[in-house]
């Protein structure tokens, strides 16, 4: 059979809901086209979603999905695929979804190492409730809750991930397109966690607020501000903020949770026979 | 003829055993005691059934991998205690929105918040009810024997599976615990009910399209039947739709099924009935200080009744009603500060209802069961 991206994407559902300028529909676009590449059938996919612009991602996909509360899109994932091997589950967030109230379930979801991919279209900010600062707010970086500069550290989301466990974890852009498509790709393909970083933007609260002046100056400044890993190494210390390292940044070979609770199930069922 | 097993096991190992019987082969939990021996069992016997335990990083992620699970076909459960139950109410207002069939077994320990960490309390009966946000209805099973835990336990899941709804075992940290004997079904024995799936074709598939019982099938995922669940309020499609007169449809329709199907869903046992002239209107451990006092009082020639709600949510009423028709008062005991009083003051206004409440970590006992009747004379 052959796939067509317009059959991973619900055509009535389209133009989506974001603002112009806004990130998120270039993800959309691009896990479509992946999924539509990888051949994987729309109905052994499974999204799921917490709440927030990105949390509306799912409404766009003709495929199953759990739309579900703010931050616990992995939680919701964890359970469907520990009883389904077969399928192919995403998890769609946002950076308040994924790494603020669901921090807690992005490191337990990487160290569990569940053979989901998760995408976090990164916008620095809440955009549904009206550009809130989250936690990956850069530090004195306007919002509407941090008039004065935000108080707080951001965090690093790969960074986390690889601390917490994450066997595959690669950061992209909306600018790298046709890059954002093959990570996706790869990160889909790799069993155990996947976890790709879209460094987003969000040109009507967090933009506006720190006048970066609209989606193409932000997207610009994204890309000018993005650089393979290698080259963001060599940077000189003082030279490093500011810019960020995007591509593959972290791949390990680790056995995810099916496979180990196979082994599991293998041990108390010779157990069971015995006694 | 397979001979039915007889077993001496506590109530927690019961909700485990009753759960297996009714096919549940998922449990996501996080350890909290009096409910932790739910979870030590699972973990033991779901591999060897081929079923799967996960322990998550709090009781939010549970409840939230259990309804992940049932979205895939496979009876899910979990069980928990009064905190946990209270990072729970999130996500069963998911279940509820969503229709996703589950088990939540809440085996109640006294609060507010840590309190009496783990003395036995009934308070938990208002939180079960309206805990999460929003108008909606509940069903929630009230065991008071093992005998009770197994047989309510496979009944919850029966229950939930036919009403695509979550279910509460609220149970409590004495009976959880207590150890009694316990008839096991042999396999067949009890009927095991499953979702209703969808019969049409795919395309013609909606998520929330209900028969004229009120209820939608569900497909699972993975299904040729695209399955799509959603917290938002929404359409039959299962898309967020704001109209008023889509919300009210659907928040009508929620509560319905259950309120509606009370008779179906609630149950009841009397005990000295027939000619009650004071009834004793109880649940839990409590039924079982208060079977113990009826039987006393009865010794002495005192007409008084009993009736042991196994069903707390949609509350009883009619069956409450009916079985109390000729009596002239009733008696409330319970572990809390009077929550299901007000209930059975709301169902039976024309009594005179007595209360009688402790909250300060200990069982009540028969005699003040029996001194509250002589008080309330």
């Amino acid at each position: 059979m052959i796939v067509a991206v317009t059959d991973y994407l619900r055509q009535d559902k389209l133009p989506h809901l974001w603002c112009g300028g806004c990130s998120h529909g270039v993800v959309v676009g691009a896990v479509a086209r992946v999924l539509a590449g990888l051949g994987i059938p729309v109905d052994k996919t499974v999204i799921t979603t917490g709440i927030g612009c990105f949390g509306k991602a799912d409404d766009y996909f003709a495929t199953h999905a759990l739309h579900g509360t703010h931050g616990r899109a992995l939680a919701f994932a964890s359970g469907v695929k520990a009883v389904s091997d077969d399928l192919t589950v995403l998890a769609l967030m946002g950076d308040g979804d994924a790494a603020t109230i669901g921090g807690n379930h992005l490191i337990h979801a990487a160290r569990r190492n569940m053979d989901i991919t998760a995408i976090v279209s990164n916008n620095n900010n809440y955009g549904m409730t009206g550009g809130q600062y989250s936690a990956t707010t850069p530090s004195g970086k306007k919002t509407s809750t941090s008039r004065y500069g935000n108080p707080e550290t951001d965090f690093d989301l790969c960074s986390l991930v690889v601390g917490a466990g994450g066997g595959f974890v690669a950061r992209t852009t909306p600018f790298h397109v046709r890059a954002m498509e093959k990570l996706i790709a790869e990160a889909i393909s790799y069993r155990g966690f996947s976890f790709v970083e879209v460094v987003s933007c969000c040109p009507t609260y967090y933009g506006r607020y720190n006048r970066e002046g609209g989606a193409v100056a932000m997207v610009a400044s994204i890309k000018e501000r993005a650089m393979s890993k290698e080259k963001f190494n060599l940077l000189p210390l003082e030279a490093k903020p500011g810019y960020f390292p995007m591509g593959k940044l972290h791949l390990e070979e680790k056995i995810d949770f099916n496979t180990r609770y196979r082994e599991v199930q293998q041990k108390a069922q010779d157990s069971h026979r015995e006694s | 003829m397979v001979q039915s097993e007889v077993k001496f096991i506590s109530g927690n190992e019961a909700c485990a055993e009753g759960a297996f019987y009714a096919q549940a082969r998922f449990y996501a939990g996080y350890p909290i005691t009096p409910s932790s021996e739910i979870a030590q069992i699972a973990s033991e016997r779901l591999p060897t059934l081929g079923g799967c335990y996960v322990q998550m990083e709090d009781e939010i992620a549970s409840i939230a991998a259990i309804i992940g699970a049932s979205c895939c076909g496979v009876k899910s459960f979990t069980a928990t205690s009064g905190p946990g139950f209270s990072l729970m109410q999130e996500n069963l207002g998911v279940a509820i929105m969503g229709e996703v069939p589950c088990v939540i077994i809440n085996v109640q320990r006294s609060g507010p918040s840590t309190g009496l960490a783990t003395s036995p309390a009934q308070a938990d009966i208002m939180q079960c009810r309206w805990g999460t946000h929003g108008d909606h209805a509940i069903i929630a099973l009230t065991p008071s024997s093992v005998q009770e835990c197994y047989e309510l336990t496979i009944r919850a899941f029966n229950l939930s599976e036919k009403y695509r709804s979550p279910v509460v075992i609220l149970s409590d940290k004495t009976v959880a615990q207590m150890r009694e004997k316990v008839i096991l079904f042999t396999p067949g024995e009890v009927e095991l009910l499953e979702r209703k799936k969808p019969t049409g074709s795919p395309g013609e598939y909606l998520s929330f399209r209900p028969d004229d019982d009120g209820i939608p099938p569900m497909a699972s995922f993975g299904d040729p039947h695209l399955l799509r669940i959603t917290s938002s309020t929404h359409n039959e499609q299962g898309f967020t739709d704001d109209d008023p007169s889509n919300a009210f449809t659907l928040i009508r329709r929620l509560y319905d099924k259950i309120e509606d199907n009370a008779d179906d869903i609630t149950q009841i046992k009397t005990y000295f009935m027939e000619d009650a002239e004071t009834t004793f209107i109880t649940f839990g451990i409590t039924a079982r200080a208060a079977l113990n006092a009826v039987h006393k009082l009865r010794e002495e020639g005192n007409k008084v009744g009993l009736i042991n709600l196994l069903t707390m949510w949609p509350f009883p009423a009619c069956k409450i009603k009916e079985a109390v028709a000729n009596c002239r008062s009733l008696l409330v005991p319970e572990m809390n500060l009077g929550q299901l009083v007000r209930e059975v003051e709301r169902a039976c206004c024309a009594k005179e209802v007595h209360s009688y409440t402790k909250s300060n970590g200990k069982n009540i006992f028969p005699g003040e069961i029996i001194q509250a009747w002589r008080d309330s004379l």
